[in-house]
């Protein structure tokens, strides 16, 4: 398993560094940075060399960097990697150089905590918030009993929650959060669209609730038994870890207890029947070789009562772009010469409407004759009360002991960034 | 006692501020510590300073003296001893957090002075009422057996360790698991293992029905943990296995990468005892959407996915077939993600998706990246190559890439075009005429040897062939070698089929090949064509002009037994690197088990030979990577592995030197080819048979007998190219020794 665990920054300098087994000395560090950090053809996310193996992601300004020794289980490992850096952003707000440093002791406390002897532990959020704070805790005789109660939920069957909670007013929301991919062809047709889904909730309830979540009547999840062609498909879906994965997987109930405050209840990917909220038609025309004129009008395609808000368009401009005539009516374009894009953003636009961009761009004379690649434009968007996907929360039932009432909010949200993109 | 540093610096202040009287100073002047520590600094002269501050309430302030203590206790091992005692007095306070830190950080010192004290304290905790203390104290069982085994089995620790497993707490039971695991792992990997060895975890059927409730119920780590030991059960019958994949099959929701993987190879393996079709069916069915899904993950997760894709893909080739559009490539995807999903896609290719597929690598081939764009473009021409009806939409699709003149996509566009002239040979030749006027433009060795092979191979077609291979006549001993064999090759081709016309080409080609080249190959090459021309024309044509065995692609890229093996290690290193756990993990005792392994099968030769070598490149840079001495002067890339980056790397290839000298398939191939026909046409015609056994081993598909007796002396010299469609190709330079020795 993970034999160390290290942080670097971008020069390659140790900001964490610690050894969960000993098979090694911290001077392997120095062979990290050489072979990635130093290396500016780093193509591979492992790097092994003899039997060591690096596994980094990097974030930011880091390298969070997991060794290990044996044949490991490279899917669990880099998984870590992730679960650590969303702990860390939880914790501080952010995962940058400034924020290690800055806390290096909780993140010392923490790493230890989340593995022993290089086996992942529980590395719920809420569960270490309740242990692992950044005030120091005092160990006296109360904080003992206190502490079994934590240990008691950190190793139990419901790891993620307390037994005692309790809210004057039992609230629960629920989120339903869409991200559209989309590629489109230079000639306007769909060469993939789906939908990434995630269900995230808050969940403010007293006790020990059990609840039940119903979505869409017509819903097929698990293609197999197609015929239906208005209903939503899932092509698949995951779930929290509190959600009985049996159930479900037997009658396709989704029941669960679930931990207090906010967490993700459910991912879900559909492929079938994507509703594409933005429609975008660009026309580029190269005109010699000193001229390129852009014509991209983009229409909603939505409900009149909804709107898109921050939409952002990245139009490519090619790289001896020397100025950029803009035109709009809606919204500000900009050129942004750093990235060879011209940055059109739209702060609102209303259903079933449309805006145009036109401009012109002049470009230097070049010597090489070098062809355009014409990446892909790139469009930025939220939708609110949209779901791509046309899924839709039908109930959420929560039963308790000392039967109370609850209030439930649903809201939509669909929603782009990077991964919506239309070729020209 | 150690010799106090000198009473300034940052030591001495730090000292000074250990030993304060306020509380807070202290407290700071440790986290100061920490942070030089971490940095490199040696703080190990404070250790009595800090030590001082070990018994304390503040919790904080025990984990910090506590990662100061892990991290020299193996340097001061006198001065752990004092910290003994208030370990073992922790191990009884009320506070079960504080219980647990203490028998965990006990188990992380590493100091053999002090694990003797560790027993008694360990016992306690493995029978403590808190869960969180148990499952604590069962991965110290393991960091215990890691560093003394006996201790762990003289005291009784492993069998309490298997009465755990029935704990009433998931937890306990997940870490349990991972500790009896860790365990049976270190007592297998030393030599002397016997099956009765203390150490060994065999997971029996009781044990199992208690893994599998504990899964349902435990956290997604302790999941995995459990789901790699559900992998090493032996299912008795065919009920069992059918029974663990139902019970299995639910943890595909989880949204943990890592568990449905897990669950994925838990899967892959127990399937091999399920008869019934229709729960086969079920199973695969299902498996379908969870690996979709993990494309969504972040790339690095998404990497290993593909990865293990392409293994499910080569076992189980319909999985996804429906699935293709979501391999396509995102422009901003990282490398890595992109190369190996061109390569899912080409897996996935067929005559349905073939349309959406090329327009898809036609946008690629105009990216930025030039590695990416070679390899969309080798993926054209391998579609090309495995769907039949497509092959000519692929070949109009390259047309369209040469046009654009791009230097290097016409290169990798000649190089394509030569593998389909291979498989459907005649059957492009309108293509010829375009192929040659971008004749200047290529400056690769492969792109010219190959537009030289499709000259030669069409010599009788095309008008001006002699004048096109007397450019490179011409500049014969400025070529690169390789395409100085095809060269000689070529016009030999040209003389056999215009023989009136082409005997004065051949004449220089031949003088000049023999007398000024300095590689002995392609001398050697020469001498046989000129003796074979001079002996016997007619057999020179059965030899040079022989037919080709047409080409495919090859479904598995590893050997069928290996990718059993790797499908039972899904979501490991070894099943994203596609190779053995023994070529990357050094345990002293590789190599001739592995590789004997491997050469049982009969038709696992190539695999086996190819195992040999990583298994000693392994070895080498094993070696060459000290990382006790001076790892920082170590600046070259030494070792090898399966990650591209190395292989460009200079160091890197050399240690693959062994598999691959010579870039050109088709050239040795070919010649191969001939020394197939030869020995089908005109059997010991000529006297030197051992020269066509020698080639006859780079054409061992064809001729397996032949290359049989071959295998063990070409040791190093075969290696396979997992996506290039030619068989393997022989390292000439080897066997030409030995030819040598017949002239």
């Amino acid at each position: 398993m993970i034999s160390a665990f290290f942080i670097f920054n971008q020069k390659g300098e140790v900001l964490i560094s610690r050894l969960y087994r000993t098979d090694f000395k911290r001077s392997i560090a120095d062979v990290f940075r050489i072979q990635v950090v130093s290396n500016s053809d780093v193509r591979s996310p492992i790097i092994t060399l003899g039997s060591t193996s690096f596994f980094h992601v990097r974030i930011n300004n880091l390298y969070v960097v997991a060794v290990t020794k044996n044949n490991a289980n490279a899917a669990l490992v880099f998984e870590f990697c992730y679960r650590f850096i969303n702990i860390a952003k939880s914790y501080f707000g952010k995962i940058d150089e400034e924020s290690v440093k800055n806390n290096f002791v909780l993140i010392y406390e923490l790493i230890d905590e989340i593995s022993d002897f290089g086996y992942p532990q529980n590395s719920e959020i809420d569960t270490l918030k309740s242990y692992i704070t950044t005030e120091s805790v005092v160990s006296s005789a109360i904080a003992a009993e206190e502490s079994s109660k934590i240990t008691t939920q950190a190793t139990g069957a419901t790891s993620w929650r307390r037994g005692d909670v309790k809210y004057k007013k039992n609230e629960a929301f629920v989120d339903v959060v869409e991200t559209v991919n989309l590629s489109m062809s230079a000639k306007g047709t769909v060469l993939r669209a789906d939908v990434d889904g995630h269900i995230q909730m808050r969940a403010y309830l007293s006790g020990t609730p059990e609840c039940k979540f119903g979505l869409n009547d017509k819903l097929v999840i698990d293609k197999g038994d197609r015929g239906i062609s208005d209903a939503v498909e899932l092509d698949d879906c995951r779930f929290h870890q509190c959600v009985r994965l049996h159930d479900f997987d037997a009658t396709r109930t989704i029941s669960f207890i679930p931990p207090d405050g906010e967490f993700e209840l459910m991912r879900y990917r559909s492929t079938s029947n994507v509703k594409l909220p933005l429609r975008i038609i660009p026309s580029v025309t190269e005109i010699g070789t000193s001229q390129v004129a852009y014509t991209v009008t983009v229409k909603a395609n939505f409900n009149n009562k909804l709107s898109a808000t921050n939409v952002v368009l990245r139009i490519p401009t090619p790289l001896n772009t020397t100025t950029v005539e803009c035109k709009v009516a809606t919204g500000k374009a900009k050129y942004v010469p750093a990235e060879n894009v011209i940055v059109w953003k739209i702060p609102r636009i209303q259903g079933g409407s449309e805006c145009t961009f036109t401009g012109t761009a002049s470009l230097t004379i070049t010597t090489t004759r070098q062809v355009w690649a014409r990446p892909p434009i790139d469009v930025d968007f939220q939708v609110l009360m949209f779901t791509a996907s046309g899924l839709i929360v039908r109930f959420l039932k929560v039963f308790e002991k000392s039967n109370y009432q609850s209030v439930k909010w649903v809201r939509y949200l669909t929603k782009a960034s990077g991964t919506y993109q239309i070729r020209f | 006692m150690s010799i106090r540093a000198p009473r300034k610096g940052e030591n001495y202040e730090l000292s000074v501020d250990l030993n304060s009287e306020y509380r807070e100073k202290r407290k700071d002047a440790i986290k100061r510590t920490i942070a030089s520590m971490t940095v490199g600094k040696d703080v190990s002269g404070l250790f009595p300073d800090v030590l001082k501050n070990m018994q304390t309430d503040d919790l904080e302030q025990k984990k910090l003296v506590y990662l100061y203590l892990m991290n020299y206790a193996k340097t001061q091992p006198e001065l752990v001893i004092l910290a003994v005692n208030t370990f073992v007095k922790d191990t009884d306070d009320p506070n079960p957090l504080v219980r647990a830190l203490a028998i965990r950080t006990m188990g992380c010192l590493r100091a053999e002075k002090i694990i003797d004290y560790l027993c008694d304290p360990l016992q306690k905790c493995l029978r403590d009422e808190n869960p969180y203390v148990r499952k604590t104290a069962a991965l110290c069982v393991a960091k215990i057996y890691d560093l003394k085994p006996e201790l762990v089995i003289d005291n009784g620790f492993l069998d309490q360790l298997h009465e755990m497993i029935a704990d009433s707490n998931p937890m306990v039971v997940a870490n349990t698991v991972a500790a009896l695991s860790d365990i049976h792992v270190s007592a297998t990997s030393q030599p002397s293992t016997s099956s009765s060895d203390p150490g060994i975890f065999s997971i029996t059927t009781s044990i199992l029905n208690k893994l599998l409730i504990a899964l349902n119920e435990c956290s997604e780590w302790g999941r995995v943990a459990i789901l790699n030991a559900l992998a090493r059960y032996v299912a008795q019958d065919e009920k069992e296995s059918e029974h663990i994949c139902e019970r299995v099959v639910p943890q595909f929701q989880h949204v943990n990468g890592s568990v449905v993987l897990a669950a994925v190879k838990v899967i892959m393996i127990h399937m091999r005892g399920v008869r019934r079709e229709e729960l086969l069916k079920q199973l695969i069915r299902k498996m379908a959407p969870p690996l979709v899904t993990l494309l969504s993950s972040p790339p690095e997760v998404q990497w290993v996915a593909l990865r293990n894709i392409n293994l499910l893909l080569q076992k189980q080739p319909d999985i996804l077939s429906n699935e293709m559009r979501v391999f396509f490539c995102k422009y901003n995807d990282p490398l890595y993600v992109k190369v190996e999903k061109l390569d899912i896609m080409v897996r996935l290719a067929s005559e349905k998706n073939v349309d959406a597929l090329l327009s898809e690598l036609r946008e690629y081939a105009s990216e930025v990246d030039v590695d990416f764009v070679r390899k969309s473009i080798k993926a054209i021409g391998q579609t090309a190559v495995k769907i039949d009806v497509a092959a000519e939409r692929c070949v109009n699709v390259l047309l369209d890439l040469i046009a654009t003149r791009v230097s290097y996509v016409v290169q990798e566009a000649v190089v394509v075009m030569k593998d389909i002239f291979r498989k459907y040979p005649s059957t492009y030749e309108g293509v010829i005429p375009t192929l040659c006027a971008n004749l200047d433009e290529l400056d690769e060795p492969e792109a010219k040897a190959s537009l030289i092979w499709i000259i030669g191979e069409y010599a009788n077609k095309i008008d001006n062939a002699d004048e096109l291979l007397g450019i490179f006549v011409d500049s014969f001993t400025e070529e690169s070698y390789p395409v100085q064999l095809q060269t000689l090759t070529a016009v030999v081709k040209l003389f056999l089929n215009k023989p009136d016309s082409a005997q004065g080409i051949v004449q220089r080609v031949l003088t000049t090949a023999t007398k000024d080249c300095d590689s002995p190959d392609v001398r050697d090459r020469a001498y046989i064509y000129w003796r074979l021309l001079s002996t016997d024309p007619g057999a020179a044509k059965a030899v040079v002009l022989a037919h080709r065995p047409p080409i495919s692609i090859p479904r598995t890229t590893v050997s069928p037994a290996l990718l059993e093996e790797l499908l039972g290690e899904i979501s490991s290193l070894a099943s994203v690197y596609h190779k053995p756990e023994e070529t990357f993990v050094g345990r002293g005792r590789i190599g001739a088990d592995a590789v004997r392994k491997g050469t049982d099968l009969s038709d696992d030769r190539f695999s086996a030979q190819k195992a040999l070598q990583t298994v000693v490149a392994g070895q080498q840079a094993e070696n060459l990577l000290d990382f006790d001495d001076a790892p920082a002067e170590d600046g070259q890339p030494s070792g090898l592995a399966a990650t591209e980056v190395l292989s460009q790397t200079p160091a890197a290839a050399n240690l693959l030197a062994g598999t691959s000298t010579n870039p050109l398939d088709d050239l040795v191939s070919i010649f191969g080819g001939g020394g197939a026909g030869m020995s089908a046409g005109a059997p010991g015609g000529f006297g030197f048979g051992g020269a066509q056994a020698g080639f006859g081993s780079g054409m061992s598909p064809v001729t397996p007998s032949l290359a049989a007796p071959m295998a063990g002396l070409s040791l190093g010299g075969l290696g396979q190219t997992p996506t290039t469609p030619a068989p393997p190709q022989p390292q000439p330079q080897s066997q030409q020794d030995d030819l040598l020795g017949l002239f």
